[in-house]
This record gives C-alpha cells, sequence and structure tokens, in this order.
C-alpha cells in the first residue's frame, strides 16, 4: 500500500502542487492537509513545503510554527515517522525546535535563486537511504534567508553526531560549515533549503531531486508498523 | 493595570544585517559621511493588562522568548510605562 505522506499548506505556501506531484509520481498517497487541522490520522510520514508561509511575518516560520496542525507533526516526529521540510518547511521546523539552529539572512545580501551542487553528508536519514556517501546532487535553492547558523555548541554536536545531511560545495549563502540541510538527533527529521521537487525531472534540468523523493517514500514505507 | 509596553529587536553581533549594510553602504553615496556601525532592527507596539508589573514583566519575558525573537539570532530590550487612565474617549 502506499504510504501515505501529508504535505502541509500554511497560508503562504507556494510549493504544496508541486511536492504534492513528485511524491504521488514516485509512489506515495500525497495528502493536503491545510495548517488548521489538528490532527494527521493515518499519515506516515509529513513534508512541509516552500513558501512564504503567514507572509513570513516576524521571520520565517515564527507563526507557522503555532498552527494547529503543529503539535500532530511535533507526535508523528516523536514517534519516529518521517517529516521533511524543504526551504520554509525548514525554517518552520527550525523556529519549533524540532531542528536545531536558524535560517538568517544570505551573507551576500541577495535572493539566491539558482542550481546548487550538493554533497551528500548523511546517507542513513529518510531523504538520503537511498543515496551514497558523497554523492554531488544539483537542486536549486530560491531563498533570502537561508543562511545556515547555529551556537559553536549546536554545531559541534551536529558535526560530532554526523546531523549535517547536505552541504552545499559552492556555498551560496554564507551558511556555517557550507550546512545546506540537518537532522535531530533521532534522524528522522530533516530540514534543507534546496527545493528537491524542482528537481524531479530532466525536463526541468535535473532529476537528482526525485531520489531524495524516492528514499523519502521507502522511509514512509518502512516507518509503518507492522 | 494597562502597560505599554515596547519591544526593540535586533540581531545578535555576528548575524548576517544586509539592510543594514545596504544602508550604511547608501549613506556614503548619498553624502552623509562618517556612519558607520549601522544596524537594522524591529519594534512591536502594543497594550497589555496585567495585575502588576511583575506579571507583565514576566509575561513579555515569555513572549519575547517564544515568539517575538528567535534567540539563535535575535535579542530583545523590553521597555514598560503605565498608561496613564484619563477619562474615556
Amino acid at each position: 500500500m502506499a504510504p501515505v505522506v501529508a504535505v502541509v499548506r500554511f497560508p503562504g505556501t507556494n510549493c504544496e502542487f508541486d511536492t504534492a506531484d513528485v511524491l504521488a509520481d514516485v509512489g506515495a498517497e500525497p495528502r493536503l492537509v491545510f495548517h488548521s487541522e489538528d490532527h494527521l490520522e493515518g499519515v506516515d510520514a509529513v513534508v512541509l513545503p516552500g513558501g512564504f508561509a503567514h507572509g513570513d511575518y516576524l521571520r520565517p516560520g515564527a507563526i507557522a510554527r503555532f498552527s494547529p496542525v503543529m503539535p500532530a507533526v511535533t507526535a508523528l516526529a516523536e514517534a519516529g515517522r518521517p517529516v521533511v521540510g524543504i526551504c520554509n518547511g525548514f525554517q518552520v521546523l527550525c523556529e519549533a525546535g524540532l531542528l536545531p539552529g536558524a535560517l538568517q539572512k544570505n551573507a551576500q545580501l541577495k535572493f539566491v535563486c539558482a542550481p546548487a551542487s550538493l554533497e551528500v553528508s548523511a546517507a542513513d536519514t529518510p531523504l538520503t537511504r537511498d543515496l551514497e556517501l558523497g554523492r554531488h546532487l544539483s537542486i536549486p535553492v530560491n531563498h533570502f534567508e537561508g543562511n545556515y547558523t547555529a551556537d559553536p555548541a549546536t554545531l559541534t554536536a551536529l558535526r560530532a553526531q554526523d546531523r549535517v545531511v547536505f552541504r552545499y560545495v559552492n556555498n551560496p549563502n554564507g551558511s556555517l560549515d557550507d550546512i545546506a540541510g540537518v537532522c535531530n538527533e533521532a534522524r528522522n527529521v530533516v530540514g534543507l533549503m534546496p527545493h528537491p521537487e524542482r528537481a524531479s525531472s530532466e525536463l526541468l534540468g535535473s532529476s537528482d531531486g526525485r531520489v531524495l523523493m524516492e528514499s523519502l517514500v521507502a522511509a514512509a514505507t518502512h516507518s509503518v508498523p507492522a | 493595570m494597562t502597560f505599554d509596553v515596547v519591544v526593540d529587536i535586533s540581531l545578535r553581533p555576528g548575524i548576517s544585517d544586509p539592510e543594514g549594510a545596504t544602508i550604511e553602504r547608501s549613506c556614503g553615496a548619498l553624502g552623509f559621511d562618517g556612519i558607520s556601525g549601522v544596524a537594522v532592527g524591529k519594534t512591536v507596539r502594543f497594550a497589555l493588562e496585567a495585575t502588576d508589573e511583575a506579571a507583565a514583566r514576566a509575561e513579555v519575558e515569555d513572549l519575547c522568548a517564544r515568539f517575538l525573537t528567535n534567540p539563535v539570532i535575535e535579542t530583545a530590550e523590553v521597555r514598560f510605562s503605565e498608561t496613564a487612565t484619563a477619562g474615556a474617549a
């Protein structure tokens, strides 16, 4: 049976349909869930897609983390189900405390929208279980606040626990330690700034993002209790 | 009691402030010389009903820590004043 992957829509989310399309393409049953839903029954994995949740007012993700759906997302994360945040979704997961650190404004003062070369730095997360460590992927970034930062103790822990999942080959935004994506300690919650759904077909210039979605679907399938 | 609360939010030292940097560079271009250290933050103002000042301060502190700032990148300075209770408008 196809795993059900919830794709959460906040007011201002704009990547939910692309994300759901790719998930369906790689064998999942995507389910669009509005942020006002307060339960996620029957859901095997969650994606918080990109966009500008609540207009990015106050800070990206600052208001979204209080949406009614977030306790249900947190409960699934604590139950070990895969939870993935893409771009704005990554910012929401950081604000919600499900991932460490924060995304500050890009160091070079510019919004960046371009293909980025990424290196897989951890191959045991829901997004990377089908990939080899060190593999390079071309996946676009599209953000103004994607400059990952964390205090020194957090960075030390991320490195020691092998929790940097993706690194930029050519850092486009000033991120600490070239970090493009991280995971939580239990390794089931992953956030990344690049948009795998926008690299899901050769027609889009790259299909490297597709394998991340395939990984997620495989992880969602295996996270279902027998 | 009602308090007028002003929360000034600034970026921590070392956190990227492209707006501040751009304003600083533009100052020279407009002929305003000798300006450095430009930092852009934001201000949130509101009225708060609380039993006393200690309760008001505790609530605002919690509000700042959990919502108005992201402590990883921002700090807040809070200013309080009791609202004058003049006649109704």
